[in-house]
Order: C-alpha cells, then sequence, then structure tokens
C-alpha cells in the first residue's frame, strides 16, 4: 500500500479514548474529507497523521516507512497546516514564507513568493508584520504555502477559517486543481464542501463517550 | 545545512532583532539584583568581595531564568514550532541552533555587565577573569539545561515560576564549582579544576541535551 | 526475554498485579517495622558516645538512603515509559514521586533532629542534609510539572523526562555539596568488609531499610492503584468492577 496510510491507531487525550483501531487511506488523486463532531478528534487525527504527535498503538505509514523516519520522505512531499497560522507576527509576510521555504527546503526567489501572495489575493502588504493584518489576511498568507511548496500530499485542518467568500472559493477550485494532477488532500471543515472542490470521499468520526 | 542556516539561525537572528527591546531586560534585571546586595547587606568592601562572587552567579541565574521562557513560547503559540517540526530537518539539531542563538542575544550579553559588576562588589582582577571565565563556560550550560525544562512546559499556562522551580536545583552543581573557582583566585590558587568541571558539564549539556530538547518538545505537541 | 512484563503495560493487568502485591507489601513492611522499631529502639546497646540519641538512625538512615532509591526508581519507570511507550510505566513513577518526596522529608526531619543533641542547632549546612534538600527541590519540581498538565498521559511524559534530567544531575549534586563541605561523620554501614557499626547495631537497621522498602513499595502500590481508577473511570472494566463491588455490597 503506497500513500499515506494509518493502521489500527489508537489516540487517547486527557485520559479519554477519541478513537481506538483506526485504519486510513489516503492515495494520491483523491480529497478526502473528515467530518465529525467538535472534539470528537478531527484535529488529533490529522497530527498523528504527519507524525507531530504519537499514537498511543498504530503507527502512520508513509510509502511503506514511518512517517517520521527520513527515508519515507514525507515531509519533502507534504504541506500540514493547522489552526496555528504559523506566522511569527513580529516578520512580514514575505519574511515569514522565504525562512519557511529555507526550512522545507524549496527554492523560490523573492519575486516568486510576491506573485503567489498576490494570487491569494495579499497583494502590497507583504513588507509589514503578520501581527499587522486581519485574521483573514493571515489565513491567506499561511495558504500561499500551498502554491509555494511542490507537494503531493496536503493536510489542512479547517483551511477554510477565517476566508471570506472569494477565499473559500479560491481554495476549494485549487483543491480540484492539486487533485486532477495527482495530488492528495485531507482536510476538515465545518462547512460541507461545494461542488467547486470535485469529488470527495468523507470519512466519519464519531464522538464516543 | 543550508537549510538550517537559512531557515533557522537567520530567522532566531531576525526575531531577535524585532524583539531587541525586550532582550534589554533580563540585563537591566540581572544589575538591579545585584545592586540590592550592597544596599541590604552594608557597602563594607570586604564584605562586598567575600559574597560578590556568589551574588553575581545567582544574579546570573535569576536573570536567564528570566530570558529563558521566551526560547520556544512564541514559536510554540503561532505554530512556527510545528512547521518547523515538520519541516524533516533534524528537531535536535533545530533546538540545538535555537538555543545557540538565544544564548547568544540573550544570556550571553550578561557577560558585558561583568565589569561593571566585578566594580560593584569590589572584586580584584585575578578574580574577576575567573568570574568571566566561569561565566563565559557556564551561561552556556544553563541555556542548555534549561531548554529542556522550558521544551517540557512551553504548553502549561503560566509556565514561568515552574521553569524556576524545576531548573534551580539543577544548577546548584554550576553555581557551586562556579563560585569556588572565583574563591580559589582570591586565594591564588589554581582553578583551572572547577573550570574543567564546568566544561565537562558544558560538553555533556551540548551532547546529550538537543536530543533531550528534541523530545521535550515532541511532548508538547502532542 | 522481557516479554512476559509486556501486559502489565494494560492499564487493568497493572491495576490486578497491583491488587495481589499490596496486602504482602503491607504484611511485610509492618513485620520488619514492627521488629526493627522495636528491637532497635529498645534492646540494641547504647552508643558509647552519642548515648541514646544516636537510635533515630533506625529511622533517619532508611528514610535518607530510600529517598535515593525512589528517585533512581522513579527515573528507571520513566525510562520504561518513555522507550516502550508505556502508560503505566508513567503513572508507577507519578505514584512514587510523593512518597520518596515525604521520605527525603523525614530524612531531613529527623535528620535536623539528630542535629541538635550533635552539634547544637537545629539546622546545619552539612552536605548530606543539603544534598537531601536539594533532592527535596527535585521531587517537588517533579510533582509540581506534573500538576500542571491538564492531559495527565502528556504530564507523566514531561515528568518522566524532568525526572531523569534530575537523575544524571543526584550525582553531580551530591558530590559537589560533599566536596563543598565535608562536615558528617563518614559513611558507616556501607562499610560492610570492616564494620565500623555493630552487628546487634546493625540487624535491626537492615531490618528497619527492608520494612521502609516495603513501605514505600505498598504506598505505591496503593497510589498507583487510585491513579488507574481516577483516570481510566470512563473505561468499561472499571465501571464493571464498580458495579460488581456495588453487587458484593448489596448482597451482604
Amino acid at each position: 500500500m503506497t500513500g499515506l496510510v494509518a493502521t489500527s491507531l489508537t489516540c487517547i487525550k486527557r485520559d479519554r479514548v477519541l478513537f481506538e483501531n483506526l485504519n486510513l487511506q489516503l492515495q494520491t488523486g483523491e480529497l478526502m474529507y473528515l467530518r465529525g463532531p467538535n472534539g470528537a478528534g478531527k484535529t488529533s487525527l490529522l497530527r498523528l497523521l504527519t507524525g507531530l504527535s504519537m499514537p498511543e498503538a498504530g503507527e502512520v505509514t508513509f510509502n511503506h516507512a514511518p512517517v517520521q523516519h527520513s527515508e519515507s520522505q514525507f515531509y519533502r512531499q507534504s504541506i500540514y497546516l493547522g489552526h496555528k497560522s504559523g506566522l511569527s507576527s513580529a516578520l512580514s509576510a514575505l519574511d515569514n514564507l522565504t525562512y519557511w521555504c529555507a526550512q522545507h527546503q524549496v527554492t523560490v526567489t523573492e519575486s516568486q513568493i510576491v506573485n503567489v501572495l498576490d494570487v491569494v489575493g495579499v497583494t502590497g502588504l507583504e513588507d509589514i508584520p503578520v501581527a499587522m493584518l486581519s485574521a483573514g489576511q493571515q489565513r491567506r498568507v499561511a495558504l500561499a504555502r500551498l502554491w509555494l511548496k511542490p507537494a503531493r500530499f496536503w493536510v489542512l485542518d479547517e483551511p477554510f477559517t477565517a476566508l471570506d467568500t472569494a477565499g473559500v472559493a479560491l481554495l476549494e477550485t485549487t483543491f480540484k486543481k492539486h487533485v486532477d494532477e495527482g495530488g492528495a488532500i485531507i482536510t476538515t471543515s465545518h462547512q460541507p464542501l461545494s461542488a467547486r472542490a470535485g469529488t470527495h470521499r468523507y470519512f466519519d468520526l464519531e464522538y464516543r463517550f | 545545512m543550508r537549510a538550517l542556516y537559512r531557515g533557522v539561525l537567520k530567522r532566531e537572528l531576525a526575531l531577535a532583532f524585532q524583539h531587541r527591546a525586550e532582550l534589554v531586560q533580563p540585563l537591566m534585571f540581572m544589575l538591579m539584583v545585584v545592586t540590592l546586595f550592597p544596599l541590604g547587606i552594608g557597602p563594607g568592601p570586604e564584605t562586598l568581595q567575600r559574597i560578590g562572587p556568589g551574588v553575581i552567579w545567582i544574579a546570573a541565574i535569576l536573570s536567564s531564568l528570566l530570558g529563558m521562557e521566551r526560547l520556544f513560547r512564541e514559536d510554540f503559540q503561532d505554530g512556527s514550532l510545528e512547521q518547523l517540526m515538520l519541516s524533516g530537518l533534524p528537531v535536535s539539531l533545530i533546538a540545538a541552533i535555537k538555543v545557540f542563538t538565544h544564548w547568544l542575544v540573550s544570556t550571553g550579553p550578561l557577560l558585558i555587565m561583568s565589569p561593571l559588576l566585578a566594580m560593584f562588589l569590589n572584586l580584584t582582577l585575578d578574580m574577576y577573569v575567573a568570574l568571566l571565565l566561569t561565566l563565559l563556560l557556564g551561561t552556556p550550560l544553563l541555556s542548555f539545561v534549561g531548554a529542556i525544562a522550558v521544551g517540557l512546559t512551553v504548553g502549561v499556562q503560566r509556565g514561568g515560576i515552574l521553569l524556576a522551580l524545576l531548573l534551580i536545583p539543577v544548577f546548584i552543581p554550576l553555581l557551586i564549582f562556579a563560585t569556588s573557582a572565583v574563591d580559589s583566585a582570591a586565594l591564588q590558587l589554581p582553578y583551572l579544576p572547577q573550570l574543567a568541571i564546568i566544561g565537562a558539564m558544558l560538553l555533556l549539556a551540548i551532547a546529550v541535551s538537543p536530543f533531550a530538547i528534541a523530545y521535550s518538545l515532541r511532548v508538547s505537541q502532542n | 526475554m522481557w516479554k512476559w512484563l509486556h501486559p502489565y503495560a494494560k492499564t487493568e493487568r497493572a491495576y490486578q498485579l497491583c491488587q495481589i502485591l499490596q496486602p504482602w507489601f503491607w504484611a511485610g513492611a509492618l513485620l520488619c517495622l514492627a521488629v526493627g522499631t522495636v528491637w532497635g529502639l529498645a534492646f540494641a546497646p547504647q552508643d558509647y558516645q552519642q548515648g541514646d540519641s544516636f537510635r533515630i538512625i533506625y529511622i533517619h538512615v532508611p528514610s535518607a538512603i530510600l529517598s535515593m532509591s525512589t528517585y533512581v526508581a522513579m527515573a528507571v519507570a520513566a525510562v520504561v515509559g518513555l522507550v516502550w511507550q508505556w502508560r503505566t510505566a508513567f503513572m508507577a513513577m507519578i505514584a512514587m514521586a510523593p512518597v520518596g518526596a515525604v521520605m527525603t522529608f523525614i530524612a531531613l526531619f529527623t535528620g535536623a533532629a539528630w542535629g541538635k543533641p550533635m552539634w547544637g542547632a537545629w539546622w546545619v549546612w552539612d552536605a548530606r542534609l543539603t544534598s537531601e534538600l536539594i533532592l527535596l527541590f527535585l521531587y517537588l519540581g517533579v510533582i509540581a510539572l506534573y500538576g500542571a498538565f491538564d492531559d495527565k498521559l502528556q504530564g507523566g511524559k514531561a515528568a518522566g523526562v524532568m525526572a531523569l534530567v534530575g537523575v544524571v544531575n543526584v550525582p553531580i549534586i551530591h558530590y559537589s555539596v560533599e566536596w563543598w563541605n565535608t562536615l558528617h561523620q563518614g559513611a558507616t554501614i556501607s562499610k560492610f568488609d570492616k564494620p565500623s557499626i555493630a552487628p546487634e547495631m546493625l540487624w535491626p537497621l537492615l531490618l528497619n531499610l527492608l520494612g521502609f522498602a516495603l513501605f514505600i513499595a505498598a504506598v505505591t502500590v496503593m497510589r498507583m492503584r487510585n491513579e488507574i481508577i481516577l483516570r481510566e473511570m470512563q473505561r468499561p472494566w472499571v465501571k464493571a468492577m464498580a458495579d460488581k463491588a456495588e453487587g458484593d455490597r448489596h448482597a451482604v
């Protein structure tokens, strides 16, 4: 099994079992929409999938190797965007993205970053500290990473938060384009995805007591 | 290596430059703590010389504790830390670089103040040289060991006082060896053994602590 | 070769093991402590220098030795937890921490009380007492760190890392403090080849040492059962057990 595979995952948070024996498979060319009520463990599952947190039992593999191991090359081929924007508020959007690209070993020029910021609709604001931007603009800067890093696997936690309708539309069409080009996306959201996002598969998490 | 330099080291320095006003605060704190001692104990030059090394070292430990929280807190809260951990770069190396730059911009400058403090507390030149050497070896030790506890408490609300509770007992051997080195210097005795022990502890900390810091950051991400 | 241990990573099995061990630990502890204390306090010969006041060693020495060993045991539990990802290992570690802290406190208190007739002051900055005091700080740090976390699993891991940092430091602290101040009497108990303590004084001491160790084990096992029940309250096996206990009570 290639792609991102989770086998018999168990997650315990605050001594509550969020899920047990969970199996999940994400292949290229697929958009997976993770649904579930608040507290069901959607964020926990996404963080487990990226290897940010450690499961109580079970494992997550990417191309047959555990995600955290360098041989899986998962971090070269994936982007995770969580609730937190991952932007330092004291630095400008341009600086934030430049350092991020350097960390993720993506070679880009300054004009490329400015162009991407243009695409996501943050024009002319690249030089002011991120703290001065609105929540929606900060989210757009965070999302600009999707255009900058040529990664096939996107793990997105509530990417639509704070976006206006134009932003939602832009992101959904980008989803479709990415999946059509052979990418893979797993995402959560409180609003259902519209037809613009293309076909998608549901994965439901239930709230357990 | 280039990714570490351009993505982590340069970013740390840029952030430090943005927060330069905050970086001065531990320095001022140290100066003020040292000033309290002559006022509280009396200005007798001999008394001051007697307690001087201990006072300077205690002030250095306290002020480094004060500034240490900044090491991971902001990056943790705004999510930069999780992006760093998902970059595929070894987390232990990232941690080592962050600790080193933190020492460079925040704890290291304590050394700059040391001549002034030595003058305040009436230290002789021999004592001052010994003090400077112990600070040079000891303050990075504070940063490397302290970073483990900072990584553990970064997710805890109001972790500041907790950090001090965790670290003060751990720093006691350093305080003992550092002050005794200066005391030996005051008596014209060799103080190389004490320096060697501090150096050995520093080397051990540099070798082991990045892995412990990486693990503690992973625990905090859970 | 450690395969037989793995079932105890499950909380239910660990709970059952604690339940089985607890009465044995208690029985052994009470027996050893009763015999050792009566022997030591009433029948062991007087010390030719210190008279009867030396008898405090029957409490001071075991508590001081075991305060250190409990810290080491915590570190061992932490290593097991960190390496094999056992939740129960962290629970055991946390169960030990306050017991060890109390042992440290007893050692400090009896040490201070002993110091009054010996040195004429309640507190002297003697090397061993100072190391014990720092050890108490280390214990309190671990307990405080665990208490600061809402997620007790995460708190256990964090406290485990801190216990390991502490255990690396304990020998450094011990020798640095010893070097800092060498006032105390020489080590009396570890020199078995040339005993500087009379055998009729030593036997009750060893009995008490064993008694204290079993007492610590008994309290730890009790605290661990509590910890498991408290944290697994919502699990089916705990509910089934509670229902069964309830049923038994009604049957009586």
